[in-house]
């Protein structure tokens, strides 16, 4: 027997997060590090342990190991508790076969069991690719107060950015009378987050009956909220005021990264009151030589750093030698800049090593044509040789060999 | 599994009065070190890492801080079912204060008495290093000693509260024990770790104390190394001896050599402190930071040179750092210059103030001051 949780959060995390290519070849997105010591699924769980949510169901499905051995027991994010906790659900085989998650939906769907044990008024479905701080109390208390089936959390989009979001029209009280997937002419800039609270006994039933309708995709935007919507159930937008960053693609993994840059500090990670947790590296305090010259950067444990840094990241374990230059670029664990690299522009995945001499990416400015740049990626343990050349927007998943002059 | 037939004793207190500045409101094994370590870090992901899963923590007063560090066991995989992480503190076996170390090991008689492990360890806080106990035990199980002590060949340290000295033959048997000296070239001195059956440490413990002796070295090593076997284990990494305030800022700064820092931070056997969840370090437009440590949590806007900033630290704009140690939570104000100074956990220095020291003596700014 389970004590009874008034609310329990699902985290959808079985997405291949295919847009980020060479990053999700081995992992899934949430478990892409992001922000110098953090991954993506940071975010959601330290968002419910910060607002009283200490059960976590996160449902895997793509390349799992990592992100398993990640969540662990879930003590790096206090969730490491007697009955809630965090816990990873897989698909599974029962007795009438075998079923990938065909979709969001069907993915809760298939957990049902799981969800029940905590008898939860309420649950919080979320998904694992944003970069935000939320106090889904707050949004709770909401859904409370309207008495609502669903309540959605809603983002102000700029109006010229709208028709590339889902869109939800709203009444003045709040409700929604239309979900509008991204509108040529969009009515209202109010673009669904994908963050829903809803009540226990409602979503059982669309579920239920999304499962039963052969035709349905299984999707919790294309098919379940619709339903709700058209049987007229009670549905809210619930407006967020903050910063919030899907980071889908690498052109926006990049950027939000860069934001944490931004000297006005948008996300405010260093609020004592609002935690990110993560499982924290063993590692010493970075150490930074004589050499170096660090402009505008975040450092973590465990790097050493003899090269010039402008406007990049470096994750835990990085080296940057003497002479190298990383500029505008993420560098993640244990990666390795040597002598006299160029890194510009750039996402380094861990454990890659850019050889002496070698430079990866261009700026912007000396892109010709402005449709050939964007960000080079360099995949996770890929060895670039010395004296290589990776163009802009490259994605670089096979070592590189040595160019000599 | 030999390892789990092993029980660490860590003494927290021992060497308090060494470094009597920063222990006023701590003991010695929580003073902060390197950047984001406590001194006891080191013994105890040592013991962890040699496959040790119990230890005993020995403590005397000003322990909050320490059990506030410690918490379960945790950081250190010591919170478990069986076994684990044991705060001792004193009174434990009567109403008297111990007043040295045989009579803190006769104080912890029952927590001893209910070891089922057959070794202990005994190590104190003083020393930095990062040894691997299971390379002493099997010398010690090799050798057949009684009592294992390792030591270091080196010129000795100049502070050294307890200074020992062995004289070994060549098969590392200790001849002789000389406690006191401190001679001008190279010898082997203690580091003050020792390996020995828990039977015999019970015995020699109760022994001396239904004698009245109550001195370590002097009526258990010395007046055993005729009657015992007594071996010597010759360490060959790096150790730092924090035995006063110029030492310990020494052996921080040595940090800043390389080598040193992988010897220490060996990743195979990772020095394990409890975790403050801080984001990584920011560097600001104009900061210029060179040969330094520094943790999670710091802002960096000025200069820095040859400083270990602790977690949280905060340099404002135009602010100049050489020679410093700055312990957590720091904030130093614009243009303020600090130069040869060791500032302890929540000072605040206010804009543009100037406090500089020598290298051999540098400035104390004790716990939660405003400068």
């Amino acid at each position: 027997m389970y004590p009874k949780q008034e609310c329990i959060a699902m985290l959808l995390a079985g997405g291949q997060g295919s847009r980020l290519y060479a990053l999700t070849k081995k992992i899934a997105k949430p478990a892409v590090p992001f922000g110098g010591k953090y991954r993506i699924i940071d975010y959601p769980l330290s968002n419910c342990v910060n607002s009283g949510i200490d059960t976590v169901g996160v449902l895997t499905q793509y390349q799992p190991l990592v992100l398993n051995d990640y969540l662990g027991n879930g003590q790096p994010w206090d969730l490491d508790t007697m009955y809630g906790g965090v816990h990873a659900l897989p698909p599974y085989q029962g007795t009438h076969g075998a079923d990938w998650y065909k979709g969001t939906a069907n993915a809760i769907y298939q957990n049902i069991p799981f969800i029940e044990r905590y008898n939860p008024d309420y649950v919080v479905i979320l998904s694992g690719d944003h970069i935000y701080k939320m106090d889904y109390s707050e949004m709770l208390a909401y859904h409370k107060a309207h008495k609502a089936a669903c309540t959605i959390a809603a983002y102000q989009v700029p109006m010229e950015e709208a028709s590339r979001f889902g869109i939800l029209n709203c009444n003045e009280d709040g409700t929604i009378y239309e979900f509008d997937e991204k509108p040529k002419v969009p009515k209202s800039n109010n673009a669904s987050m994908g963050i829903y609270v809803f009540s226990w006994d409602k979503l059982r039933k669309y579920l239920e009956m999304d499962e039963a309708n052969p035709d349905s995709s299984n999707d919790f935007g294309k098919d379940v909220l619709p339903a709700m919507l058209n049987a007229g159930e009670k549905m809210v937008a619930w407006k967020f005021e903050g910063y919030w960053k899907d980071v889908g693609t690498i052109d926006s993994l990049w950027e939000a990264n860069m934001d944490l840059l931004d000297p006005k500090d948008p996300l405010n990670m260093s609020d004592p009151s609002w935690r990110i947790y993560t499982r924290n590296p063993v590692m010493p305090p970075h150490f930074i030589g004589r050499n170096a010259d660090c402009q505008n950067s975040l450092i973590t444990e465990g790097c050493v750093v003899n090269g010039k840094l402008e406007f990049s990241i470096l994750f835990e374990g990085v080296q940057v030698e003497t002479g190298a230059q990383v500029t505008e670029s993420i560098i993640m664990p244990g990666a390795k800049i040597m002598e006299g690299a160029v890194v510009q522009y750039a996402i380094v995945a861990e454990d890659a090593i850019i050889g002496p001499g070698a430079v990866v990416g261009e700026r912007p400015e000396n892109v010709e044509n402005k449709d050939d740049w964007g960000i080079a990626v360099i995949g996770g343990g890929v060895k670039v040789g010395a004296g290589a050349v990776v163009k802009a927007k490259a994605m670089v998943e096979e070592d590189v060999p040595e160019v000599t002059k | 599994m030999r390892g789990n037939n092993v029980v660490g004793i860590i003494f927290s207190n021992m060497h308090d009065d060494s470094l009597s500045r920063v222990t006023n409101i701590r003991t010695f094994g929580s003073v902060p070190f390197g950047g984001r370590y406590r001194t006891i870090d080191f013994p105890l992901s040592n013991m962890v890492n040699s496959g040790v899963n119990k230890v005993g923590v020995i403590t005397k007063s000003n322990y909050q801080s320490l059990m506030d560090h410690l918490g379960s066991g945790k950081a250190w995989d010591l919170s478990r079912k069986r076994e684990g992480l044991f705060i001792l503190p004193p009174f434990g076996n009567g109403n008297q204060m111990y007043n040295n170390r045989i009579e803190a090991l006769d104080g912890i008689s029952n927590f001893l008495e209910n070891c089922q492990e057959e070794y202990v360890i005994l190590s104190d806080c003083d020393m930095i290093c990062n040894l691997d106990y299971k390379k002493v035990l099997d010398a010690h199980l090799d050798t057949n000693a009684d009592i294992t002590i390792v030591y270091k060949h080196s010129m000795i340290p100049a502070d050294l509260t307890e200074s020992v000295v062995l004289e070994l033959n060549g098969q590392d048997k200790v001849t002789d024990i000389v406690a006191g000296v401190k001679p001008s070239e190279k010898c082997s001195w203690s580091m003050g770790i020792y390996v020995m059956k828990k039977s015999f440490l019970q015995k020699v413990i109760s022994e001396a104390v239904s004698r009245n002796r109550n001195n370590f070295v002097r009526d258990i090593l010395q007046r055993g190394v005729l009657e015992n076997k007594i071996y010597g284990y010759k360490f060959e990494g790096y150790v730092g001896a924090l035995d006063s305030m110029q030492s310990y800022f020494k052996v921080n700064m040595d940090l800043m050599n390389l080598d040193v820092l992988k010897d220490l931070f060996n990743p195979m056997r990772p020095i394990y402190t409890k975790v403050r969840d801080e984001m990584p370090a920011k560097y600001g437009l104009g900061s210029v930071v060179k040969n330094s440590i520094i943790a999670d949590g710091c802002v960096i806007e000025g200069e820095v040179e040859n400083c270990v900033l602790f977690r949280g630290v905060h340099v404002g704009k135009g602010a100049k750092l050489s020679n410093c140690i700055i312990m957590q939570d720091t904030v130093i104000g614009d243009n303020t210059v600090l130069n040869y100074l060791v500032s302890d956990k929540d000072v605040v220095f206010n804009d543009g103030k100037v406090m500089i020291g020598t290298e051999s003596y540098p400035v104390y700014v004790a716990k939660g001051s405003e400068v």
